[in-house]
């Protein structure tokens, strides 16, 4: 069972970070499939949060096709995030670390480099993320 | 269909020749946790008690759970009520007050009062004047869900408590949301403390209803837009400015509207519920007037 934390400060949906945890833990291994997700009852009494939050959390995770509500059961892992293959995960991970490494050596800050990823993320990525 | 909890129409009232409230049309819908916000003396008490049917309106109607309110024993069961400053007896016990309210309610779940009592570890025996503030709302509000009513109102139920106390209170409400599926209204002249549990809000500013709508909806249409310096009567129609701040460089606009922004000259970021909140506060107190410019020498 994993247990969701909120960040405040970080402007994301609450439902949004619920539902990047899930996705997290299941890449991370933390979560597999036929876990138990907590129950709306569990994240409300641990966060105070709508549980209307809860429940559009994991609507989305299972038109996903993540996870499915068992009716009086619950809520249960059902395949982890596709895309997630390790090498592949590896392979870009090492190309960006070069990316990043020739960008420094270049004379380019932190600042620089995040400048030109959001761009070239926004460029890619248009909108819809919100 | 979802149907409405509240449903008013051109409400207002008046106390003399003051508006407390005025032009309110609202539909909520059933099933919601709704935020009513904004500064203290907007109308929020007057719109919560015309709910409740503490008092008549002086125009327009309002309906709850489909009738007037207060119009007879059923509608008043089906409504649960916190007023501001826990409304409890100081010289009686805890026990006594759910002796009280058994007494008063007909639909009252004993069983549901105990267990919360048990839960905080309220003392039956304490008389409701000893308890801490935060107990004090505590015991207010088991006595509100013990009625089991289809409708909780709460009139700034959290403003005098602690941030721990305040925590807990709203943690023990959604728990009763989560196990019942009630409709909650409350309200608080702070967006921050409402933040976790609202997924409706109402914004209400000097007397008037600013801005209405779920949460996920209102957070989507809109848009904070900071670029080179621009009149925002150049705006394409269906981008209405909420907020605007120029230096005589920059422009930084809040806008709504219902399509993505595509002009490249602005960076577009998603806003707060806050800054949401903020805007249209400070649209209604006329400070939206444009700002001094900057860095002007003459």
């Amino acid at each position: 069972m994993i247990e969701f934390q909120l960040d405040e400060t970080s402007g994301v949906a609450t439902y949004l970070q619920l539902v990047q945890q899930v996705r997290q833990a299941l890449r991370m291994g933390m979560l597999e499939p036929g876990d138990q997700l907590p129950t709306a009852q569990q994240v409300v009494a641990k966060l105070a949060i709508n549980p209307n939050t809860v429940h559009k959390a994991y609507r989305e995770l299972e038109r996903d096709g993540l996870v499915r509500a068992r009716p009086g059961l619950g809520t249960f892992v059902t395949r982890s995030p596709s895309g997630t293959d390790p090498a592949t995960q590896a392979r870009f991970l090492a190309a960006m670390t070069d990316w990043l490494r020739s960008a420094r050596a270049a004379g380019l800050g932190p600042d620089d480099i995040e400048a030109i990823y959001r761009t070239a993320f926004r460029d890619c990525f248009t909108e819809g993320a919100a | 269909m979802v149907s409405a909890v509240i449903e008013t129409s051109g409400l207002g009232k008046a106390y003399r020749r003051t508006w407390a409230l005025r032009d309110c049309t609202l539909a909520i819908p059933e099933g919601h946790v709704v935020g009513l916000v904004g500064p203290n003396g907007a109308g929020k008490t007057t719109l919560l008690s015309l709910a409740v049917g503490l008092l008549a309106p002086t125009c327009g109607t309002i309906e709850v759970l489909g009738e007037h309110p207060a119009v007879g024993p059923a509608q008043l069961a089906q409504v649960g009520f916190v007023a501001q400053d826990p409304p409890v007896y100081a010289r009686m016990t805890v026990a006594d007050h759910l002796r009280l309210g058994a007494w008063l309610n007909p639909g009252w779940d004993g069983e549901l009062a105990r267990q919360r009592t048990g839960q905080l570890g309220l003392d039956p025996r304490q008389r409701a004047g000893s308890l801490s503030g935060g107990q004090r709302a505590q015991l207010a509000l088991i006595l509100a869900l013990a009625k089991r009513p289809g409708l909780l109102i709460l009139d700034e139920p959290v403003a005098s408590l602690d941030p721990l106390a305040r925590r807990e209170f709203l943690r023990g409400l959604m728990e009763a949301v989560a196990e019942r599926g009630l409709s909650v209204v409350l309200s608080s002249h702070l967006v921050g403390d409402l933040e976790r549990v609202c997924d409706y809000l109402i914004v209400l500013v000097a007397s008037r209803v600013r801005v209405a709508g779920e949460v996920s909806a209102l957070l989507a249409s809109h848009r904070r837009l900071s670029g080179p310096r621009r009149d925002p009567a150049t705006l394409p129609a269906g981008q209405e400015v909420i907020e605007e701040s120029h230096t005589d460089k920059q422009t930084v606009l809040l806008i709504r509207t219902g399509e993505p922004v595509h002009d490249p000259a602005w960076t577009v970021t998603p806003v707060s519920l806050e800054d949401l909140v903020l805007a249209y506060m400070s649209q209604a107190n006329g400070t939206r007037a444009r700002r001094p410019q900057l860095g002007v020498v003459s």
